[in-house]
């Protein structure tokens, strides 16, 4: 006990407690309420803000009258450019998420077979992560490129009617953007499926050997079954960065030719910011909003449900 | 008998080594997949233009010339200067550096709070800070392009700054509170019966524990302000574009002529940092990518 406390009469002592007590009690409250702040500021204040552009007829600049639902009616009946963005995000999105699984769950199988250099060669898988979309479409670009890239390396090995102009074809452009895109993810995918391979109990994997199970049937009937949780969050948040993507379309095909390679993402940036179409723009950005949050919020919600029941 | 026990333990030692020769294959054209990108990136930066034309894609340069390096650094001309990569790139790293150190400061004290100090209603808080990490930041670039107008912190470094630190929060106050969930809790207690109190306890027993915490969140930061795009292209104008904008600008100018080895150059030079911290620090850049398998 220290001195002052001797010398302290008790009820002053209780006060005493009480200040430090109340102090406790309010100094976290005190250290996270500039976050709060921010968070309701900036992050909800704005959502809000940016559904009350979309509801007024804003051109340049913001203006705040409401006009009502005017801007999304136009976005999905009178706006074929929007359409052409939806359906390049599912072209774009089922490709992307599908192939990143399929190439991120075999390099993890077969990287979890005891392979020698296994740290190695992980490197080497997921070094595209640490690159940025402007990077590796850089790259694409350059190795896509019609006239001195692919196209004219497989026409220098002797296939001289070898064409491949996909980065200016309307119809095919869509398509480098996802080789780009799982170029630059697989790894990802790869690293979360490895971890839900080292997870798995050997034991189980042991007795049905045992039991004469092939290897390839123990994986398909067995393992691969077990790993539904990684399915579901790469499924998750490949589809949340593919509905996102913006700098790779940005830099490989500035969404051309013409409109062709448009997605929601470089819609909005494009009517919002080089065409002056504010209340437009905030329009398209409010749908992306709600599709990622229709995505998001049952997965946050039942992640952290059970990470609440572990505990 | 014995024989053919010997016999099948011999052709399952063949059959083996085939499946282990196939798995080995395919991890090695897999590998190569994967480096043949940064391959061509790499040669084609060190080739003269002529060699571009003419050469192969994947063919070693004929002459090696660094021209190329020199020119995307410090004369190419990106938007309406010539001035290279080099500004860009020194306007990257000081974007970089204190938006990394102050959003990290704040996860690790927010994470504290939100695991060790939670009041009434902190749970819901964090849910919903949470939530930010997954927003489309397409839904507030509007009103923050006007704020910043307002602040007059528009088209400028300290505008970007505050933008990423804003949005960097919820990232690093999410890495932090995973992580201090998993210190237990009578550490607290006993330290707190010892007289110890909210500082102190951080001071002392928290942040001492917290290094491989903040190495993972000062990685993910750095790499995610360093390769952003679309605050930088919004919120960035003229001298003060981050490098992922010039280089974009670059590579997207369809005026003179195309020369891909200054592309290469520069895209190299955009990627070198952030490939650098992957290198170095491989595990913790992995562990940010995973701890957050809810990462955005």
């Amino acid at each position: 006990m220290k001195k002052s406390d001797v010398i302290m009469n008790s009820s002053s002592k209780e006060k005493q407690k009480g200040f430090l007590n109340y102090i406790e009690d309010t100094l976290p409250k005190i250290v996270v309420s500039p976050t709060f702040v921010v968070m309701i500021v900036f992050i909800y204040g704005f959502i809000l803000w940016t559904a009350w552009i979309s509801l007024t007829d804003s051109g340049i600049m913001p203006k705040y009258d409401l006009v009502g639902f005017v801007q999304y009616i136009t976005l999905f009946t009178k706006e074929p450019r929007w359409w052409v963005a939806i359906q390049n995000l599912f072209i774009f999105g089922s490709l992307f998420v599908a192939l990143c699984i399929i190439l991120g769950l075999i390099l993890a199988i077969l990287l979890d077979q005891r392979i020698r250099a296994e740290g190695f060669l992980r490197t080497i898988y997921l070094y595209p992560m640490a690159l940025s979309f402007i990077v590796t479409g850089a790259v694409w670009r350059w190795i896509l490129n019609p006239d001195l890239g692919l196209e004219r390396l497989v026409q220098q090995m002797g296939f001289t009617n070898f064409t491949f102009r996909w980065l200016v074809d309307p119809n095919m452009a869509i398509y480098t953007i996802v080789i780009a895109a799982v170029w630059q993810s697989t790894g990802f995918v790869l690293a979360l499926f490895l971890a839900g391979l080292r997870g798995i109990d050997d034991s189980i994997i042991k007795a049905a050997q045992v039991d004469g199970a092939s290897l390839p049937r123990i994986y398909w009937k067995i393992i691969i079954p077990s790993l539904r949780p990684v399915f579901l969050s790469s499924v998750i948040i490949l589809s949340h960065i593919a509905i996102k993507s913006f700098d790779l379309v940005m830099v490989l095909t500035r969404g051309g030719p013409g409109y062709a390679t448009d997605v929601p993402a470089t819609f909005m940036y494009s009517f919002a910011f080089n065409r002056g179409r504010l209340a437009f723009g905030a329009a398209s950005a409010m749908v992306m909003f709600m599709a990622v949050m229709a995505i998001i919020i049952p997965y946050l919600y039942s992640e952290l449900r059970s990470t609440r029941n572990e505990r | 008998m014995k024989d053919s026990k010997y016999l099948s333990a011999k052709t399952r030692v063949s059959r083996v080594s085939l499946g282990r020769i196939l798995i080995y294959s395919a991890l090695i054209m897999a590998a190569i997949y994967f480096l043949i990108p940064f391959f061509i990136m790499v040669i084609t930066s060190i080739k003269t233009m002529n060699d571009i034309r003419t050469g192969h894609l994947i063919a070693w340069p004929r002459e090696v010339t660094l021209e190329a390096w020199i020119k995307a650094w410090s004369t190419a001309a990106i938007g309406a200067t010539g001035k290279g990569m080099r500004t860009y790139f020194w306007n990257s790293v000081q974007m970089v550096i204190p938006s990394v150190v102050i959003s990290t400061i704040i996860g690790a004290i927010n994470g504290y709070v939100f695991s060790k100090w939670r009041f009434k209603g902190s749970e819901t808080f964090f849910s919903f800070l949470l939530l930010g990490c997954f927003i489309p930041f397409q839904v507030i670039i509007l009103p923050m392009s006007q704020t910043l107008g307002l602040l007059g912190m528009a088209q400028s470094i300290q505008g970007l700054i505050l933008v990423h630190i804003i949005y960097g929060i919820p990232f690093t106050t999410l890495f932090f509170r995973n992580f201090y969930v998993t210190i237990p809790d009578e550490l607290i207690k006993a330290a707190k019966i010892d007289g110890a109190g909210f500082f102190r306890i951080l001071w002392k027993i928290i942040l001492p524990l917290s290094i491989p915490t903040f190495v993972v969140a000062i990685i993910w930061q750095t790499t995610q302000i360093w390769n952003d795009f679309l605050f930088g292209v919004c919120f960035s104008g003229g001298e003060s574009q981050p490098v992922t904008v010039a280089l974009n600008n670059l590579v997207n100018t369809s005026t003179g002529v195309k020369e891909y080895n200054v592309d290469m150059a520069a895209a190299i030079i955009a990627g070198l940092p952030t490939l650098l911290v992957y290198i170095v620090s491989g595990k913790y850049f992995l562990k940010g990518l995973t701890a957050g398998a809810l990462k955005g």
